[in-house]
């Protein structure tokens, strides 16, 4: 597999200039899900009551913004190989200790969210360390997590929601930037998204992302540290579930154990749908973001128009299939225009 | 360049979040004021036609709910002629339901009658859905008071703990024993209430023989109650009687216990449909479970509905409105509307009842 990909990747500059430009934009399954995403908008809004209107785009963002936190590390993690499943236990985790502490009297909402952000970080560093200390597969590790840390929330809170937060924090965390609809919690995911993405698609470190991916093996051997990258992107990706959780507990105005149960199947459709490969070494941000934007807009629009909750569920893992399947087809597509060209000899004298 | 390389991730995340966390601190604007529920005063008491009725149960595909809404609700609302809908999310999470309340204050629903997954989580969207000029009707299981207009209790708490222990307290016999509860999932907001009235009954002297040992939760789905009903058994040998507040909970353990060893000697009461219990209240597993009518509630709900959105009544307590074959109900403190007390079922009636 890997060897191949080498000489894959050593052969895209000779298709892109031979391809007309029009096609490899249209070849691409990043743009394929921002067409998709704009597609749904509008023929919604042309056919479905409600849909495009501003609060439509509120609820849309309200609900999209934890998947997109999350989505992000998330993201990166893949693109490594590995997958973090516990991202939703940690918000849940998170979820109970801010809970459990401002029960306990801490009322700074800094010093809670400090708090959380650590504990998220700790979370994903354990997972970091079983992953590359013990060498474990990620997969095996993050269920036993997920286990793991949902049952540490119930313990910590029991069976209690604890709500009683001041009302000015609840209704600030949901409050849109003054003048539009917009939830002004959309900016950090913003900067979050933008230095994400900067670290991925313009930075040494994103390279190493995809050659850990590609062949970590490889990837070592040409001196990248595989394995303290992995262990930073586990830590990275506990903390920004712990933000997840805060958002979550003032967003609901309830912190309970049981919160955003679930959650790490939407960020890994997400992820997923937006061109991420499972088996790492490709993908790009912008793609998943679109497929949070995408996924979040059809559910609501959906909803909208009196779909039962049931076949939501059809139509969601529909995508998820379709996610899979769609990028590998893309490239097969690719792969067979590119053979009908002729080999230049040089190239040739060179496989 | 390595170590760099990571220290430099870190770094850009710890910025990230720090950003996160100033962003946090600072901002923002107030919140809205809830709208004002008050009606137009509506002196003749009729209900208006063509009113948008939508029910938002915790979950849909709940045997519970489809009776609830499809029977009671959906025969209301077509009696004084509205759009009676149900809708809902297929797993019972809080946040699934907010989506949903999101949804129908766009539709601009005249009343969303709703049970609550968490009496606090649905408080901000149902209070965005009243601004925008919704009514909201809370049955089966209550948000805040402030966060909807009306609550339609199927039972007073304390009716139904008074109930439940007076059942289990007659089946387990006079010399008394151990007893647990098998709940539905640890954060139901009704269940936990039952749960501590049933505490504070069990205090009374006349209970000073039964000693509440354990509690457990089945989720309300059935393999997993069906397991913690195992579980309590094999933990508790000395337990003499299992109280199950929830229709799937009762189920599972009377199912559990017909085929096991503990038949008839360990005692079984709870909240069950007559169609699900039937066959053990005649095998001798339980003597006597209770209920409401689900219809009659979701009925007696869409009636409130109605009322609320007609300006007949507006939470008010002393308000009173006609629900139609239920007769008059008034609203009381809190602006509750409850439907009355608990309805024992037992070999004696069981078969006059075809429901659940």
């Amino acid at each position: 597999m890997a060897p191949e990909t080498v000489i894959d990747l050593a052969a895209q500059p000779r298709t892109s200039r031979q391809r007309p430009p029009w096609l490899r934009t249209f070849a691409s399954w990043e743009t394929t899900v921002v067409l998709a995403l704009v597609l749904v908008i509008l023929i919604g809004s042309a056919t479905i009551d409600g849909v495009g209107d501003p609060r439509f785009y509120r609820f849309v963002i309200l609900e999209a913004i934890p998947i997109a936190l999350i989505a992000l590390p998330m993201t990166l993690i893949v693109i490594t190989g590995e997958i973090d499943l516990s991202v939703a236990s940690t918000v849940g985790l998170t979820c109970s200790a801010m809970g459990a502490l401002w029960q306990a009297g801490v009322t700074s909402l800094p010093l809670l969210i400090l708090v959380s952000l650590v504990l998220g970080a700790v979370l994903g560093a354990v997972n970091g360390v079983f992953v590359t200390v013990f060498g474990l597969p990620s997969l095996a590790v993050t269920i036993g997590t997920l286990a793991l840390y949902r049952g540490l929330a119930f313990v910590v809170l029991g069976d209690k929601a604890v709500a009683d937060y001041p009302v000015s924090w609840t209704t600030n965390m949901i409050a849109p930037i003054p003048g539009t609809v917009v939830p002004w919690f959309v900016l950090v995911v913003a900067v979050l998204a933008l230095l994400f993405g900067v670290l991925l698609h313009a930075t040494p470190i994103g390279r190493a992302l995809y050659a850990i991916g590609n062949n970590a093996e490889a990837a070592a051997y040409s001196g990248i540290a595989v394995l303290r990258t992995k262990f930073w992107l586990f830590v990275a990706t506990g903390a920004v579930s712990a933000l997840a959780g805060v958002f979550w507990t003032f967003r609901f105005a309830s912190a309970r154990a049981d919160n955003a149960d679930g959650l790490e199947l939407s960020v890994v459709a997400a992820v997923l749908l937006g061109g991420v490969s499972i088996f790492g070494g490709r993908g790009a941000l912008l793609g998943v973001i679109a497929a949070v934007a995408l996924l979040g807009t059809l559910r609501n629009a959906l909803q909208l128009a009196d779909v039962p909750a049931n076949a939501l569920t059809i139509v969601t893992g529909t995508l998820l299939i379709l996610s899979v399947v769609g990028p590998n087809l893309v490239r097969t597509v690719r792969e067979r225009l590119r053979r009908r060209q002729p080999t230049p000899p040089m190239e040739r004298t060179q496989r | 360049m390595r170590i760099g390389s990571t220290r430099l991730l870190a770094t850009a995340v710890a910025a990230a979040l720090a950003l996160g966390l100033t962003a946090c601190s600072s901002d923002s604007t107030e919140p809205d004021a809830a709208s004002p529920s008050g009606g137009s005063g509506n002196a003749t008491g009729t209900i208006k036609e063509g009113l948008k009725i939508t029910f938002l149960p915790k979950q849909v595909n709940n045997p519970y709910f489809d009776i609830s809404d499809n029977k009671g609700g959906k025969v209301a609302v077509e009696e004084f002629k509205g759009t009676f809908a149900q809708t809902g999310p297929s797993e019972g999470s809080p946040s699934a339901q907010v989506s949903y309340i999101n949804t129908l204050s766009q539709q601009q629903t005249d009343v969303i009658v709703i049970s609550a997954n968490d009496k606090d989580a649905v408080c901000g969207a149902l209070t965005e859905a009243k601004t925008a000029g919704a009514k909201v009707v809370t049955y089966d299981s209550d948000t805040r008071p402030e966060c909807r207009d009306i609550f339609v209790n199927q039972a007073t708490g304390d009716g139904i703990a008074k109930n439940q222990i007076k059942l289990i307290s007659d089946a387990v016999g006079p010399d008394g024993g151990e007893i647990a509860i098998l709940s539905a999932s640890a954060n139901a907001t009704n269940q936990n209430a039952w749960i501590e009235l049933m505490k504070t009954e069990l205090a009374k002297p006349e209970y000073s023989k039964l000693k509440l040992v354990d509690t457990v939760y089945g989720d309300d789905k059935d393999e997993k109650s069906f397991q913690e009903a195992q579980g309590l058994l094999a933990k508790h040998p000395n337990l003499k009687g299992i109280i199950s507040p929830t229709t799937v909970g009762v189920a599972a353990t009377a199912r559990y216990l017909s085929g096991s060893s503990y038949k008839g000697k360990v005692a079984l009461t709870g909240l069950g449909t007559p169609n699900q219990m039937r066959a053990f209240v005649k095998d001798g597993t339980c003597k006597a479970f209770a209920l409401w009518n689900p219809a009659d509630l979701g009925y007696l709900a869409a009636y409130a509905a109605g009322a609320l959105a007609s300006g007949i009544i507006t939470g008010k307590e002393g308000d009173k409105f006609k629900a139609g074959k239920l007769g008059e109900y008034t609203v009381g403190a809190n602006g509750e509307v409850v439907l009355g007390d608990p309805f024992t079922f037992d070999a004696a009636n069981v078969d006059q009842f075809n429901f659940g």
